[in-house]
């Protein structure tokens, strides 16, 4: 029999209801119901979750670190997206 | 162009990646897993990276030697959490080192097959209950020294393993103490049990911290890319200098003749470390390096048709799901 290897999952937990899942590590499990079984154990032993996400890590695509100019640079001159660029006088308030 | 203006070219434009790289770390960048990196960068930390992760692996053999035998439910169950958590400290990090490009069994087959080490202090056998005071007061003592700095180093998944594996140990070292605490207390058998384990261990513990810094290679290197922020000198020392007290605190004895408050210094000197003792087991020569890889290797290849069940387990019922949504 041929041996095949258990597939990586990426392990996300929420830490308390109220705060969004983070990423916390990844592990290896043979089907989703393992990979949640094994992250109880793995990232959860000192009540540092009350829900748990698992995908597996083929599953995720992520952006290339080259294409960080073209992909986040465009934001960085558009100044007028924050609230500070707008020049009002000290008078207004609740503003 | 011709071949060698090729190779030129190639090499100038590595070499300025290189320094841009380096700029980043210093301004206290962290590096990423899809981020440009240095084949030596890469390289260096998947050695070290699984080296650690092997260590919390087969750190847990010396120690689950005695769970079964541990003196009460309070002990036992203490005993149990910290083994657990070494298991968990070798799993975060394999997966730490897996986003360099390593797959988990390649890590595993480097280990089993001697390619790669793993820290020699668990080439020591543990004789007495006293050994597992003895282990958390001073082998966890000495690695929270050298995984504390850990926390602040460049490279991303490995900081953030470090912090969670840090926030873990102080427990671990406190479980320890109270263990040799209590039998220092306790009757003269006990105590001289505690004296036994601190006598056995003291000195492997101070080499765990590495080579002096005469003989260390990869220093320079190691503090660029923030493996490193002191020497193994340093580091030394300073578990010196914050053991002695706690031993005194308990009436316990440190087996150096030498040892001595160097006003002056502000630190304790202490005698020669036995250098040749260390090289010889981390050559393989300790007096348990065989029995712990046999039990690492028997584990795995035991465990060989449970791993292969689940996933053919697994692969039946993602079939049959299939099956029902046709
Ligand atoms: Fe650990
Ligand atoms: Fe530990």
């Amino acid at each position: 029999m041929s041996t095949k290897n258990w597939p990586l999952w990426e392990i996300f937990v929420r830490s308390k209801n109220g705060l969004e899942h983070r990423h916390c590590g990844s592990l290896h499990a043979s089907d989703a119901e393992m990979a949640l079984e094994n992250a109880r154990d793995v990232y959860t032993r000192r009540n540092e979750g009350v829900s748990i996400w698992v995908v597996e890590s083929k599953h995720i695509t992520a952006s290339n670190p080259e294409n960080n100019g073209e992909l986040f640079e465009p934001a960085q001159d558009k100044v007028y997206r924050h609230p500070t660029f707008y020049d009002l006088p000290d008078e207004v308030k609740h503003m | 162009m011709s071949e060698e203006q090729i190779k030129n070219s190639w090499t100038e434009h590595s070499r300025s990646l290189e320094k841009e790289f380096d700029a980043r770390i210093a301004r206290d960048e962290k590096i990423e897993p899809k981020d440009w990196m240095p084949e030596k960068y890469r390289q260096t930390h998947i050695r070290q990276m699984s080296q650690h992760a092997h260590s919390e692996i087969v750190g847990m053999l010396p120690e689950g030697n005695w769970i079964t035998r541990a003196p009460s439910l309070r002990r036992k169950v203490a005993l149990l959490a910290k083994v657990q958590d070494e298991a968990g400290h070798g799993l975060y990090l394999y997966s730490a080192t897996e986003t360099l490009g390593i797959s988990r069994d390649e890590m595993y087959e480097q280990l089993h097959t001697g390619k790669a080490k793993y820290s020699s202090i668990f080439n020591y056998p543990t004789l007495t209950w006293a050994d597992m005071g003895a282990i958390g007061w001073l082998v966890d003592g000495a690695a929270i020294i050298n995984q504390v700095p850990l926390c602040n180093t460049s490279y991303g998944p490995y900081a953030r393993a470090m912090i969670r594996v840090c926030k873990e140990e102080s427990f671990h070292q406190r479980q320890g103490y109270e263990i040799m605490m209590k039998l220092a207390n306790g009757t003269p058998e006990q105590k001289e049990m505690a004296q036994d384990a601190l006598n056995r261990w003291w000195w492997p513990s101070l080499m765990m911290l590495g080579p002096t810094d005469d003989k260390s290679v990869h220093t320079a290197q190691s503090m660029k890319w923030k493996l490193k922020r002191k020497t193994n000198d340093e580091l030394r020392q300073q578990f010196i200098d914050q053991t002695v007290p706690q031993a005194d605190l308990i009436g316990l004895t440190i087996p150096d003749p030498d040892l001595k408050w160097n006003e002056e210094r502000g630190s304790y000197d202490f005698g020669e470390i036995d250098w040749d003792e260390f090289w010889q087991v981390v050559k393989g020569h300790g007096p348990m390096n065989k029995a712990r890889m046999k039990a690492r290797v028997d584990a795995w290849e035991r465990g060989e048709w449970v791993r292969n069940a689940a996933m053919a387990h697994a692969e039946k019922k993602a079939n049959r799901k299939q099956k029902q949504a046709v």
